[in-house]
């Protein structure tokens, strides 16, 4: 308590810091999200529930939500594995490996959209194999995922790393000591000390799918009621100048994406909660 | 006795079926990387240079490339120290002082990463375009913002938001107050005191997230796309450069100007290891 109160007196630049942090983050974040809402409000309740749920615009919900889904799961088995490999293992050019998982958050959407759309066109480098066999990937839903995949592989593998990292061998040795087998030993100690983190992996990866947009306009060729997503629709109102139907399906991409983060955030300070009890 | 026998089954255990099983788990882990980052990060730069290296240069040097590097520069120029201070300021004031609802500040500041980028653009889109909230009266003092550069600044500055004060906000609560404190009590004044003992403190992290802003600032596009109206050699930056000679089937030079962001993105990896490294060693 007495460091508190020597902490406000002490040091300066309270009202200075915060003050401009508040005045900052509402001009640049709080009003113009505000005004987005204003503008969805702009309709009568009818017409804004008439436009949220046209059958087009619920196609996209479905598409998007289902495509992130998988993509998220994908990330969360193979994120864990390389975390895994990351972590326990050491081969030749590790390093590199390592800071090359970062290149999804680095590599402009747009780059990446192009990229694996040509890779992945029925000419392209691996395109052709998969239609060979009679699978087209890109302009379908299977190529949105791999779009999608691309951008989230950071995310399930920054957080299982660091935990893995920290966790300590001697419950695994003394499994093994028991005659526990490397699968039981996997299952029933590491499983459940990362799930957590895997967990936490997927909510972000999965969060960040719902919104992706530049990676994902270039492979999924845009058909309506079929490889169309939630942010291509707005900018397609947009264009036909809907601005109040923009408005209102962006409100409830918005609400989705923050109930999520805040399912998110609790979960992670539940965890951290609990993490520092024991 | 016991001890030795069990040490003896560990080891065997950790022998050749484990090994096997590294390896395995290895060449699962690369294949999937190679597939999914070191491919396409090898299309971007066979693509672009596929017609040789003369029309990889003409395609970067022609006017209208020019003009969208010149103006992805210029984002990044301004984005980068408006989101700096705020970033300083606002980790300062968070991490040196107790102060309630400190928890739904940093959740407000985290928004801007839970919003799509598309509705980046379209918040701004709603304020200043035409049809906008304060449309009518931009028109009449002849302010143009939406389908300009100042809409795309002010786009890139919302995506890039949380991105200098996240990276500063850990680093600066471990380390806590008592230096600064110190520095005080022996009558440093404030600017001495940020200079002198807080700035040092935090150079390598700030530097970070400077790093990340910078490349997510570059590279952006769903937000610029909203706000930008495409136009040639006047609003277009580089991602959105290469968004249209895709679009008009001109791969080549698409390529070559995402080559560019490419190495970007490389640079930026590089030196996020080498700042990475360096904490370590501190």
């Amino acid at each position: 308590m007495a460091n508190k109160k020597k902490r406000h007196r002490v040091l300066p630049g309270f009202g200075l810091s915060i003050g401009y942090t508040l005045i900052y983050l509402s001009l640049m974040v709080l009003i113009p999200i505000a005004f987005l809402f204003l503008k969805a409000s702009t309709i009568s309740l009818a017409e804004f529930w008439e436009t949220v749920t046209d059958e087009r615009v619920v196609a996209s919900y479905k598409l998007t939500i289902y495509t992130s889904f998988i993509a998220a799961l994908i990330n969360a088995v193979f994120g864990t594995l390389i975390a895994w490999v990351l972590v326990r293992y050491d081969f030749y050019g590790k390093r590199i490996i390592d800071a090359l998982v970062d290149l999804p958050f680095a590599l402009p959407t747009a780059v990446a959209g192009i990229a694996l759309t040509t890779i992945y066109a029925p000419n392209g480098w691996i395109g052709k194999y998969f239609e060979a066999m009679g699978i087209k990937v890109a302009y379908t839903p299977l190529g949105i995922m791999v779009a999608l995949t691309f951008i989230g592989l950071p995310f399930v593998v920054r957080s299982v790393q660091p935990v893995l990292h920290d966790l300590d061998r001697q419950y695994e040795e003394a499994a093994s000591t028991l005659g526990a087998s490397g699968s039981q030993i996997f299952v029933k100690i590491i499983l459940p000390a990362i799930f957590p983190a895997i967990l936490t992996g997927f909510a972000l990866a999965f969060a960040r799918a719902l919104g992706e947009y530049g990676s994902v306009v270039f492979i999924s060729g845009n058909m309506p009621m079929k490889t169309e997503i939630v942010p291509l629709l707005i900018i397609t109102k947009l264009e036909q100048f809907n601005y109040a139907g923009a408005a209102a399906i962006a409100v409830v991409m918005l609400v989705f994406s923050f109930v999520l983060l805040f399912l998110i955030n609790f979960w992670q300070w539940k965890t951290t909660k609990k993490y520092q009890m024991n | 006795m016991i001890v030795q026998e069990l040490r003896e089954k560990n080891i065997k255990t950790n022998t050749e079926p484990g090994l096997l099983k590294k390896w395995v788990l290895i060449t699962i882990a690369l294949g999937f990387l190679g597939l999914f980052i070191l491919v396409p990060l090898i299309a971007v730069f066979s693509e672009g240079l596929n017609k040789g290296i003369e029309l990889y240069f003409a395609s970067l040097t022609e006017r209208d490339a020019l003009s969208a590097i010149k103006l992805t520069l210029l984002t990044a120029a301004i984005t980068i120290p408006v989101n700096t201070i705020f970033g300083v300021l606002a980790a300062w004031g968070i991490t040196k002082f107790n102060f309630r609802g400190k928890n739904i500040l940093i959740t407000l500041i985290d928004i801007p990463f839970a919003v799509s980028p598309v509705i980046a653009g379209l918040v701004f889109v709603l304020m200043f375009g035409s049809q906008g909230v304060l449309g009518p009266f931009l028109e009449a003092n002849e302010i143009k913002i939406i389908f300009a550069v100042p809409g795309i600044i002010l786009a890139t500055i919302f995506v890039t938001f949380p991105f200098v004060v996240r990276e500063l906000l850990p680093i600066m609560e471990e380390q806590g107050t008592e230096e600064e404190q110190a520095a005080i009590t022996l009558g440093a004044s404030g600017w001495q005191m940020f200079f002198r003992v807080t700035l040092p403190n935090i150079k390598w992290g700030l530097l970070y997230g400077v790093i990340l802003c910078n490349a997510r600032a570059m590279g952006e596009f769903g937000a610029v796309s909203v706000v930008s109206g495409h136009i040639r050699g006047l609003t277009n930056t580089i991602p959105l450069h290469v968004e249209i000679l895709y679009n008009e089937y001109n791969f080549t030079a698409a390529f070559a100007a995402a080559s560019l962001l490419a190495l970007l993105a490389i640079l930026t990896l590089i030196l996020k290891s080498l700042v990475e490294w360096k904490t370590r060693k501190h």
